[in-house]
């Protein structure tokens, strides 16, 4: 039997069209996932940490602890939401890419608004005195903060990449991990391990692992020059 | 301002040629829950492109167990469920969520244990008696225990042995066939499989097929379409034109064709 290395190898110089539907498929939903979650957690990660308001406390609690919400209970989540019998089941979504994406996207947020009031609460009491005397109130002073915090900001985002590139709970239930529809590679290598194949599930872990390494060293390398940049 | 521009670049880098995903609607689907026997056998992936190419209609498969296959089928999720627990099938039917229930086809569950048999099933004259000699040996058996089709079949032999399994020996994994097997190789275990997940399973380390041919082990499929009175976006007509192919002597035939390592793995039988 061919160990894991040389079916991973053999895997990636075939360019076998279900594998590069897959990576493709698991990159497309994961990467859409991250740019949502950003979208709407930057701004009120940042909101959370210039806002004083009543319950305050209790949301960066729940931010907080819902980093370590379990995949497969937010895939549970999302699937009855979905679900025909569910009160979204008009869309139609269950069992689709864009379920796995609104799946994903409730995975990663958390991360993402903790991440992002931390380093900009963080920043705010360094610089807030030269901000004013700029004459930027809080709010104007956001995207400054943010952008000054890019750095710290992306290792979140890739924490939150991570955490939905890797799982399976939640992607095999609101998916379905239907052939050439909703297989991700992370279905994928449960599939295969189900089947006994565990040469070929490990090759598919070996491949994975690669894809999120090469996304990680880009970002690294993206961050590295923005420094030299800043001197 | 420019910086607030560049922070939201950030993320459109990190979402580099990415493409909100939508569901095709160009073609013609039907989505079908089966069991992770058909689906883990390797069956679907022959059949359903001739479907597919006699059709137009594509058939999307959400492999689970027969308990959730059905549950999900209730809930109006899929279009077709195929699945092999007949009581369970029966009265998915009678209580009004599936129209008919289809005989398709049929394999047939085998008992898996230990090369050197300590519970000596080998020697026992029926399948009950085989699960007998397995509980009353202590020797360890992996269990489905997750409501599957296979799990139903275990149970009544348990049942029709007047046995009621529990101790240490009893090993109840929570999991799908391939996921048990993997458990029972390791333990090593004895397990019911179906034969068709035995076959196409890669994994067998020391275990061996040790019981196997009394005809309570007949493993049924059957197909139904979930009613289209209760969930009125089930696709009646094409999810029918699926159920009678399957049926029909080209969707038999196809089935009765289908092989692993030289074995045919399932035997048509619609009437």
């Amino acid at each position: 039997m061919d160990g894991p290395f040389s079916i991973a190898i053999g895997l990636i110089a075939s360019g076998d069209p279900a594998l590069t539907g897959t990576i493709a498929l698991s990159l497309k939903v994961t990467l859409t996932a991250v740019s949502i979650a950003c979208l709407i957690g930057l701004p009120l990660g940042a909101g959370l940490a210039l806002a004083r308001f009543p319950g305050r406390g209790a949301i960066v609690v729940a931010s907080n602890a819902l980093m370590g919400l379990p995949p497969v209970v937010a895939g549970l989540l999302v699937y009855l939401l979905l679900s025909r019998s569910g009160p979204l089941g008009d869309l139609a979504l269950l069992f689709t890419p864009t379920a796995m994406v609104i799946a994903q996207t409730i995975l990663i947020l958390p991360i993402v608004i903790s991440l992002t009031r931390s380093v900009v609460e963080d920043l705010w009491s360094e610089y807030r005195e030269q901000l004013r005397s700029l004459g930027a109130g809080r709010l104007r002073a956001v995207p400054t903060l943010l952008w000054d915090g890019r750095v710290s900001l992306v290792t979140g985002i890739l924490a939150g990449f991570g955490r939905a590139s890797a799982e399976v709970g939640a992607v095999l239930i609101v998916g379905g991990n239907i052939a050439g529809q909703t297989r991700t590679m992370t279905t994928a290598i449960t599939l295969e391990t189900s089947r006994g194949n565990l040469g070929l599930a490990v090759a598919l872990g070996i491949i994975l692992l690669l894809i999120t390494l090469s996304l990680n060293a880009a970002a690294w390398g993206l961050a590295q020059s923005a420094r030299g940049r800043l001197g | 301002m420019l910086s607030n521009t560049r922070a939201l670049l950030l993320c459109a880098v990190s979402s580099l040629g990415s493409i909100v995903a939508v569901p095709a609607f160009a073609q013609d689907f039907i989505t079908v829950a089966s069991t992770t026997s058909t689906e883990n056998s390797g069956l679907f992936g022959y059949i359903l492109p001739m479907f597919t190419e006699e059709t137009g209609i594509d058939v999307r498969v959400v492999a689970q167990g027969t308990g959730q296959a059905l549950e999900t089928g209730r809930r109006g999720d899929v279009d077709v469920v195929f699945v092999h627990a007949l009581p369970a099938e029966e009265q998915f039917v009678a209580e009004g969520y599936g129209v008919e229930r289809f005989d398709v086809m049929y394999n047939d569950f085998v008992i898996v244990g230990p090369d050197s048999d300590p519970a000596d099933t080998r020697a026992a004259e029926n399948a009950v008696d085989a699960m007998t000699a397995i509980a009353q040996a202590g020797a360890s058996f992996a269990s489905r225990g997750d409501d599957s089709g296979t799990h139903q079949a275990e149970l009544a032999l348990w049942s029709a042995a007047d046995i009621a399994p529990e101790g240490a020996w009893y090993l109840e994994t929570g999991s799908g066939m391939g996921a048990t097997l993997n458990t029972a190789v390791q333990v090593p275990a004895y397990a019911l499989t179906d034969r068709g997940t035995w076959l196409s399973f890669e994994n067998r380390g020391d275990l061996t097929i040790t019981y196997e041919g009394d005809p309570v082990l007949f493993n049924p499929y059957g197909v139904i379409l979930v009613n289209p009175e209760l969930h009125t976006h089930v696709k009646a007509q094409e999810g029918q034109a699926f159920i009678d192919w399957l049926v029909s002597d080209a969707g038999q035939q196809a089935i009765a064709e289908y092989q692993v390592g030289g074995e045919q793995l399932f035997f048509p039988n619609a009437q």
